[in-house]
């Protein structure tokens, strides 16, 4: 069978002593249930004008519901109480630096969403004519406008709604180009250190994935490629800087090889806050790219979404862009939503209507408030952060890549753990003791206990320092051998460790009465 | 019993071969939450996919050690994922197989191989 | 820059400590050919009050729906959400916080999660339902692929009143898997032709309640024709608040219902972000995309919420996923399950009342204009007009006196054939002065 062993329990190995439950609903911290063990099934917070009874549905008989829907509603004071009371349970990066390689979790300015609520942009129907909406198209414009300039890129897909809607944008449109001149590809390549959106994509849009092997420095290993990549081969996915937060120094030559076999190449944007406003894509050889406006261009992650995946595209792919486009015509923008005229090879849609406008609104606030000099020093600071941290924990965690710089985050692996009976699971627990959310662990998968630590670029000095110091401190606890320090961690969160494997063997996906 | 060096075990009665993972492979996956079977009539190739472990965190492929025809798969394994931790090459076997050619045993490690072979890990 | 923190003193430091002169020094792998001398050619930097200036003109230029008569739905809805609601979402928490991958410090994500999900399966009356998709239509595609997967066939019979952009996205999905989509012609009614198009190579039959048209229509016959085949059952509905009226998705025999969550908690945001709805039956769960949270305990006992089934998900299961989807729509999960908890279902079933009221007075006033035929017999809060002229050009002239009438047919699927219809909407947010002005207007639109 093949191995999967991430290798590390998914439950909580100790058990606590007798006795102690831990401290939950104390001073701050407030305890509490489900709506549902709360709520009343006939009560609502909600007030209406006027009543409509029962009569007025005559015409719909046989179509109504016998009873409403069995869910409790709460009054307004509790149902804000609720929700604050879980808020509490919640780390953020308004708490703390957030290291979460590859997320990027900058600061999320408030000026975009106050920008994002005015009522021009917030109670706007995607449907109304054209004619009533000519600020949003001109604001996707503009959107588009930077997204290309900082890319270097001709034309740009807004529509896709999260990162791995925009892989599937851009590898469709490769598909299109590939078949419009009768030549169909089987295979997509992509590097062992892939983010496991890139081969699912490839294989939801109807290819085989081939995987590139990576050089001891980290690096695609262009023997390997150039072996690989033949008639066959559609497209190559390849994240710059890579996964493991290094620049493919050789990414020309990767570019290079792939045009020669009649491949494309698909950037996977989500490490661009390395080089945004330093490097533009379009001069790596890039020929479809897509953008995490809630990575690189600061909307926020919600909690798990919503995120926007807009695909710069190169002047090959740019007519085979999903629909709808937004043009400049005689009379104002223009909402263009048929594949005819220009748009005759459009792939069609991806998506209901025009995509994530509250998203747009709020990354174009922030390349305005920033500049093309902002965005610059954005990525400088981003690199200029990672590589701080870096030389502050090199000394006691293992690079596996060496000591050469990073990009915008630094990876260290589980090799300098070695025999202090600590993983990087443990590690990563007892970090939260320290007031830090753990890093990315365990990805990218080509390394072993991997630890992936971006801070990007909204981090002071003095938070840089109070990361690094709690880290040294850890690890320093565990060469000493104080594993107790790690293996209940963590000890002052609202809850330890969870039980995945019952979730998993036993799932209950709701509330049952 | 026989195994593969995916760590896969055979155990031949007549012309059923009796398939599960090994103890090792067991240990190495943790707590097994789900696993995949083959529905019986199912045609099996010798090192071809068969079934699924499924830990928290991964999804193992199980291959067939040999050809032949699935006849039956371990209900218990489905209800109680726990089982294949439990007694992983006992009551957590995963699938019957009617083998073809009881021959294809022969070119798979014995325990004390298989031992050996752990050591090389 | 008020957003980066670093001073040049810092940088200077920490240059210091890395050990190189330049920052420049930490590109050294970047070509030389491809490192940019300066900012790229763009605007520079500006204050918040420039950028706010900027934004203001732009919104400006917007008739805002709420801005006077307003009748569109079609996929998106006017209704009035609670001011507690997004005051809550703007909690740092909630907003500032990432997927709950730690479920240690994320249990408020984790739980809002769990309520959403026992939200979404009460109102769709199956008993799993997922952490939220994209959106209805995205649900919609993905549904169609969870089918394909599940009967291992390959055809889809798709409604001719399923909305025509959840059509279309759904063929972007499918067609590239090999997954054959077809379309029926538009109609207000076509369960004959549905059942019709059943055959033993269809996974599933996707069909919307109510349509694109505003009809609502009880699925049973459908669902029993398609089970009949063993073909799946999977119902969409764009107009989330007609869960607390109409019979279920489940309770009609669905196997997934799909929807968009938007007029719970979302506002109409010119089309995004909105969340997609998810649920299906409990044998189908392994098949089902997205995000799934579930109950357990914690070292101490203590009950808590983890993601669960994640061999489901690309990270784990990459090319062999059953969805390449990551991210989800938390952020409107949370809205939606705020704005359900305060209406709750008693309050969900009197919206819902108002709503229907409302459009029977819109129905009621079109129908008494010369030359507008009412197409749709039962209707939720949306109805299609047949008129006499070209309905976009309606629209069109009403527009330019700000009204802004309903949705053009033709906008939505101008092969159809039916540019002289019209998707007219009313929710709790119109007024009676609204629905006199819209008739009003009509009508001397219609006589000129």
């Amino acid at each position: 069978m093949t191995m999967q062993s991430v290798g590390r329990p998914t439950r909580a190995e100790i058990q606590p002593e007798d006795g102690a439950q831990g401290h939950v609903g104390r001073g701050l911290l407030q305890d509490e249930p489900l709506i549902f063990e709360r709520g009343r099934f006939d009560m609502t917070g909600v007030d209406f004008d006027g009543t409509a009874d029962d009569a007025d549905l005559g015409d719909l008989e046989g179509l109504v519901r016998a009873a409403p829907p069995a869910l409790p509603g709460l009054s307004e004071p509790e149902t804000l109480r609720h929700y604050v009371r879980l808020s509490q349970r919640n780390h953020a990066i308004d708490l703390a630096l957030y290291p979460l390689g590859s997320c990027t979790m900058k600061h999320n300015p408030r000026l975009n969403e106050k920008m994002a609520r005015l009522a021009g942009f917030a109670d706007l129907h995607p449907l109304q004519p054209v004619s009533t909406v000519q600020g949003a198209l001109a604001v996707m414009d503009a959107l588009a406008h930077w997204l290309k300039t900082l890319t270097g890129m001709p034309a740009v897909a807004l529509s896709p709604k999260a990162g791995a809607h925009g892989e599937l944008c851009g590898i469709l449109a490769i598909r299109a180009a590939h078949e419009a001149r009768g030549d169909a590809r089987t295979t997509i390549l992509t590097p062992t250190s892939a983010h496991g959106t890139n081969p699912a994509t490839a294989a939801v849009a109807g290819y085989q994935v081939q995987e590139i092997a990576q050089t001891a420095d980290g690096r695609v290993d262009l023997s390997d490629l150039a072996a690989k990549l033949g008639p066959h081969v559609a497209a190559i996915m390849v994240t710059n800087p890579n996964t493991c937060g290094l620049f493919e120094r050789d990414i020309l030559e990767i570019a290079r090889l792939t045009h020669e076999a009649g491949a494309y190449f698909y950037a996977d944007g989500a490490n661009f806050n390395a080089i945004v406003g330093r490097v533009r894509p379009a001069d790596l050889g890039v020929d479809a790219m897509h953008i995490n406006l809630h990575k690189t261009f600061s909307t926020p992650h919600g909690g798990g979404g919503p995120g926007a995946g807009p695909v710069v595209l190169s002047a090959d792919l740019a007519p085979f862009a999903p629909l709808p486009w937004v043009t400049h015509g005689p009379d104002g923008f223009e909402l263009i939503e048929r594949a005819e005229g220009d748009a005759a090879a459009a792939l069609g849609r991806l998506c209901a209507f025009q995509g994530q406008m509250g998203m747009y609104v709020r990354a174009l606030t922030y390349m305005l408030s920033h500049g093309a000099d902002g965005l610059r020093q954005v990525a400088e600071d981003a690199v200029l952060n990672a590589n701080y941290i870096k030389a502050r924990l090199s000394d006691v965690m293992s690079a596996p890549f060496g000591d050469g710089p990073c990009m915008h985050e630094a990876l260290f692996d589980e090799t300098w753990l070695e025999g202090t009976g600590v993983t990087t699971l443990d590690f990563a627990k007892a970090m939260i003791d320290e007031g830090f959310h753990p890093m990315t662990m365990y990805f990218p998968l080509v390394v072993k206990g991997a630890m992936l630590i971006e801070p990007t670029e909204t981090e002071p000095k003095r938070e840089l320092d109070r990361f690094c110091d709690a880290l040294l401190d850890l690890a320093a606890a565990a060469k000493a051998g104080d594993v107790d320090r790690f293996k209940g961690a963590p000890f002052s969160a609202p809850l330890s460790r969870l039980d995945e494997t019952a979730a998993a063997r036993k799932p209950r996906l709701r509330w049952t009465p | 019993m026989r195994f593969t060096k995916d760590h896969e075990w055979v155990e031949l009665d007549g012309d059923t071969a009796t398939v599960g993972i090994t103890a090792y492979a067991a240990e190495q996956l943790g707590d097994v939450v789900f696993v995949e079977l083959p529905t019986p009539g199912a045609k099996v190739q010798a090192g071809g996919e068969m079934a699924v472990v499924e830990s928290v965190k991964a999804a193992s492929d199980v291959y067939a050690p040999l050809t032949g025809e699935v006849t039956a798969a371990n209900a218990d394994v489905s209800d109680n994922p726990q089982t294949v931790n439990d007694a992983p090459e006992a009551s957590g076997w995963l699938v019957k197989i009617k083998i073809a050619d009881p021959a294809q045993l022969d070119q798979l490690m014995d325990r004390t191989a298989y031992e050996a072979f752990l050591g090389t890990l | 820059m008020r957003y980066l923190p670093l001073s040049d003193t810092d940088r200077s430091e920490m240059l210091a400590s890395i050990g190189v002169d330049s920052v420049e020094d930490l590109f050294v792998d970047v070509p030389a050919a491809a490192r940019l001398p300066g900012p790229v050619d763009l605007p520079r930097q500006a204050s918040e009050a420039a950028v706010e200036r900027k934004l203001s003109a732009w919104a400006a230029r917007n008739r805002a729906a709420g801005a006077g008569p307003f009748f569109l739905g079609a996929g998106a809805y006017r209704h009035h959400i609670p001011a507690s609601v997004d005051h809550l979402i703007q909690r740092s928490e909630f907003l500032t916080s990432y997927t709950p991958y730690q479920p240690e410090i994320a249990q408020g994500t984790l739980q809002v999660l769990f309520e959403f999900q026992t939200q979404v399966s009460e109102l769709t009356g199956l008993p799993v339902a997922n952490a939220s998709m994209w959106d209805g239509s995205t649900a919609c595609a993905e549904a169609v692929m969870m089918a394909s997967r599940v009967t291992r066939r390959r055809k889809a019979v798709l409604s001719g009143g399923l909305h025509p952009h959840y059509a279309a996205s759904a063929y972007t999905l499918a067609h590239t898997s090999g997954v054959q989509t077809r379309r029926l012609a538009a109609a207000v009614d076509d369960e004959a032709a549905v059942i019709a198009a059943i055959d033993s190579d269809t996974a599933c039959v996707v069909v919307q309640s109510p349509n694109v048209f505003g009809a609502v229509t009880d699925v049973s016959e459908i669902a029993r024709a398609a089970h009949a085949a063993g073909a799946l059952l999977v119902v969409v509905t764009t107009e989330a608040v007609s869960f607390g009226l109409l019979r279920s998705p489940g309770e009609m025999g669905a196997d997934i219902a799909v929807a968009e969550g938007q007029s719970i908690g979302n506002g109409l945001t010119f089309g995004g972000p909105y969340v997609g709805l998810f649920a299906c039956r409990n044998e189908l769960v392994r098949q089902m995309p997205g995000r799934l949270c579930g109950e357990t305990v914690d070292a101490h006992g203590r009950r808590g919420f983890v993601l669960t089934l994640s061999t489901r998900e690309q990270h784990i299961r990459r090319d062999k996923a059953t969805s390449n989807i990551c991210t989800n729509s938390g952020l409107c999960a949370l809205a939606f399950s705020i704005h359900m908890t305060l209406l709750g279902g008693a309050g969900l079933a009197k919206l819902a009342r108002v709503n229907h009221a409302s459009a029977r007075s819109a129905r009621d006033a079109l129908a008494a204009i010369p030359g507008v035929e009412v197409l749709t017999p039962r209707f939720f809060n949306e109805f299609a007009v047949r008129l006499p002229k070209a309905a976009h050009v309606v629209v069109e002239a009403l527009a330019k006196r700000d009204v802004l009438a309903g949705v053009p047919f033709s906008r939505l699927d101008p092969g159809a054939g039916l540019d002289d219809v019209l998707l007219v909407c009313a929710t709790e947010t119109t007024l009676p002065e609204d629905i006199e002005a819209l008739a009003e207007a009509l009508a001397e639109e219609i006589a000129r």
